[in-house]
């Protein structure tokens, strides 16, 4: 394809010339990741007012319930900070209403017909929905970025150069409720359906991940369900990062602690599989 | 056929067929439309218009049949396909929240044109559209005939050779249908684009150069406004007379010829309304208030191939969309 220039007007004997692709085959489909990436962080900005509602929550839990908490295990005899052991979940919880809401705004662009102009472009589904799902990881761990940041002002002690570490375990958590957001927002087609499904799997994912109490006060049968949550692994990657406190208490395959390294390989390793999934879900003509 | 199409075939499919289970939307349909064509794709509610649009745009996969647009397989070549044509849906398809021009510019980048190109081909066709002092508003503030505007512009960033609108002038008023229908017509004179559009709206046909009637998922018929209107054939001749009864029977006693009832009057067809009227009226001994001549219009084309009228089928129980 010859690299000219498409004017505007010309005779009808020369419609305008086809504007080139730029770039190789590589270069296009990592534009459309960008593209779309950038669009889930305008989506973003488009509501700072939304966005500080959605902080809003749960840092009224860990300002109100976890001072609340503490001082009554201070009575109890317990020593140890709850609000600490309180971050992780409610970074996670911080995290899941942006990172989900990528779903929802797959099936809002469909319903508003939107979709249909990505669709009908020249690029890869699977490039469409990866870059929707990295802007959707990286949105909602700003969000948490924020949390962590107002923790810290607010007395809730960290190691400071913990904050990148956290960060990317963050970023690979969230990668992960994203693709889960992206793979039932191109399965389910009706917005009510898609919010119900969305809704229900949400509590258990957080109740069963021992982000805000520790689940070996669970009852042995939900254990399989626990383990086999990505957000238990997610949970205690960063509570170990954050802290030496409480390390035990994590999830363990068959009397062995994987390490924080393993237990991130695993939930990104989720990740990978769902956004694969998710896309050739995606990819399917009807 | 040939693999490419040819150089001056900008649509064609063959035996294009398309079910849902055992559900028919589109039958075995044959199109050839030529470059530079305005084809007009007439037909009722779920006749099957939107299927065959979405099939030829590569965003329904056929169930039968082939077809190329713009020299390449729909089925083989979907990217080709895609780059080479532009479309405009039913539907609004622009995100309301940016503004004309950020829309402009996302589906630049989709389309891989270079930044600096993109910029100048948006600005260039907001002008064109008569959008350019809007550039900045958000989308959400433009009235239904602005937004038709800005998706045709949008369409036609990338160059496509063939834009696909599917019922573009749908709840538009005429002023505006008007205005779109004009850009249409520059679109083809000044860059030789081929417009392939849907209508349920038989006055709009009329500004095609080719039409195509489909009716329940199959084509019933296909050629020039004209060349369809004369298969018709007949002028309607409408008389309002003082007696109706008289009127018909000294018609069927003098010229052999059936009048019926009209909502106006007693209509009759006859191929040369205008000598015959002189005739009719000589021979009517009793009071005529009115005469009116209708020549054949594309509504008594579909009512030829279909056997009955595009109103009578739209206005007519609940519908899926074409």
């Amino acid at each position: 394809m010859a690299p000219t220039e498409a004017p505007s007007k010309s005779a009808t004997t020369a419609p305008p010339a086809l504007i080139s692709w730029s770039g190789s085959a590589h270069a296009r489909h990592l534009r459309t990741v960008r593209v779309m990436w950038q669009r889930e962080l305008i989506r973003l900005s488009r509501s700072p007012v939304g966005l500080l509602m959605s902080l809003l929550t749960p840092l009224m839990f860990l300002m109100v319930l976890g001072t609340g908490l503490n001082s009554a295990m201070r009575t109890a005899g317990n020593d140890a900070d709850f609000r600490s052991y309180f971050l992780p979940g409610m970074l996670l919880m911080v995290v899941q209403a942006p990172a989900v809401n990528t779903g929802v705004s797959i099936v809002w662009d469909r319903q508003a017909g939107f979709l249909r102009e990505m669709l009908v472009a020249p690029v890869r589904r699977s490039a469409l929905i990866t870059g929707i799902c990295l802007g959707g990881a990286t949105a909602a761990t700003a969000y948490g970025a924020l949390v962590l940041g107002i923790a810290g002002v607010l007395g809730i002690t960290y190691d400071p150069l913990l904050f990148a570490p956290v960060l990317m375990e963050l970023l690979v958590t969230t990668l992960a409720l994203t693709t889960l957001g992206a793979l039932a927002a191109v399965s389910i087609k009706r917005i009510e359906t898609f919010q119900a499904v969305v809704g229900i799997s949400m509590m258990p994912l957080l109740f069963l991940s021992g982000a805000l109490f520790p689940v070996s006060g669970l009852p042995g049968w939900l254990n399989g369900a626990v383990l086999a949550n990505p957000l238990t692994y997610a949970v205690d990657a960063m509570r170990r990062t954050l802290s030496d406190a409480g390390t035990g208490g994590g999830p363990h395959w068959w009397g062995w602690q994987p390490p924080v390294a393993v237990e991130m390989a695993f939930v990104g390793a989720l990740a990978l599989v769902v956004l694969a999934a998710a896309a050739r879900r995606f990819s399917r003509i009807d | 056929m040939n693999g490419n199409g040819g150089a001056g075939t900008a649509v064609l499919a063959r035996g294009l067929g398309k079910s849902y289970g055992a559900v028919p939307a589109v039958r075995d349909l044959d199109l050839t439309v030529s470059s530079g064509e305005i084809f007009g794709f007439l037909g009722p509610n779920g006749a099957g218009k939107s299927t065959s649009i979405g099939m030829l745009s590569t965003l329904l996969r056929p169930t039968a049949g082939r077809a190329e647009v713009a020299g390449h397989d729909i089925r083989h070549e979907p990217d080709e396909v895609r780059r080479r044509i532009g479309l405009v849906f039913q539907e609004t398809t622009l995100d309301v929240d940016l503004t004309a021009g950020q829309n402009l510019r996302f589906h630049a980048d989709l389309y891989g044109l270079p930044r600096r190109e993109g910029r100048d081909r948006a600005l260039t066709m907001l002008e064109l559209m008569g959008l350019a002092e809007r550039h900045s508003d958000p989308v959400r503030t433009f009235s239904g005939g602005m937004r038709r505007r800005l998706e045709i512009a949008r369409g036609l960033m990338h160059t496509p050779r063939v834009l696909f609108l599917d019922e573009p002038t749908t709840g538009l008023d005429p002023q505006t249908r008007a205005v779109i229908w004009e850009l249409l017509h520059q679109l083809r004179e000044e860059q030789g684009i081929t417009v392939f559009l849907t209508t349920h709206h038989l006055e709009e046909a009329e500004h095609c150069d080719r039409i195509a009637i489909i009716d329940d998922g199959h084509l019933v018929a296909e050629g020039t406004p004209a060349t369809l209107k004369a298969v018709v054939g007949a002028d309607l001749v409408v008389l309002r007379t003082g007696d109706d009864d008289t009127a018909v029977r000294t018609i069927r006693e003098r010229f052999g010829l059936e009048a019926i009832a009209e909502p106006r009057g007693i209509g009759l067809r006859v191929s040369d309304a205008a000598g015959f009227v002189p005739l009719l009226c000589a021979e009517l001994t009793i009071p005529v208030h009115s005469v009116t001549v209708t020549p054949p219009t594309l509504d008594d084309v579909f009512l030829h191939y279909t056997g009955r009228t595009i109103r009578e089928i739209d206005d007519g129980g609940p519908q899926t969309k074409g």
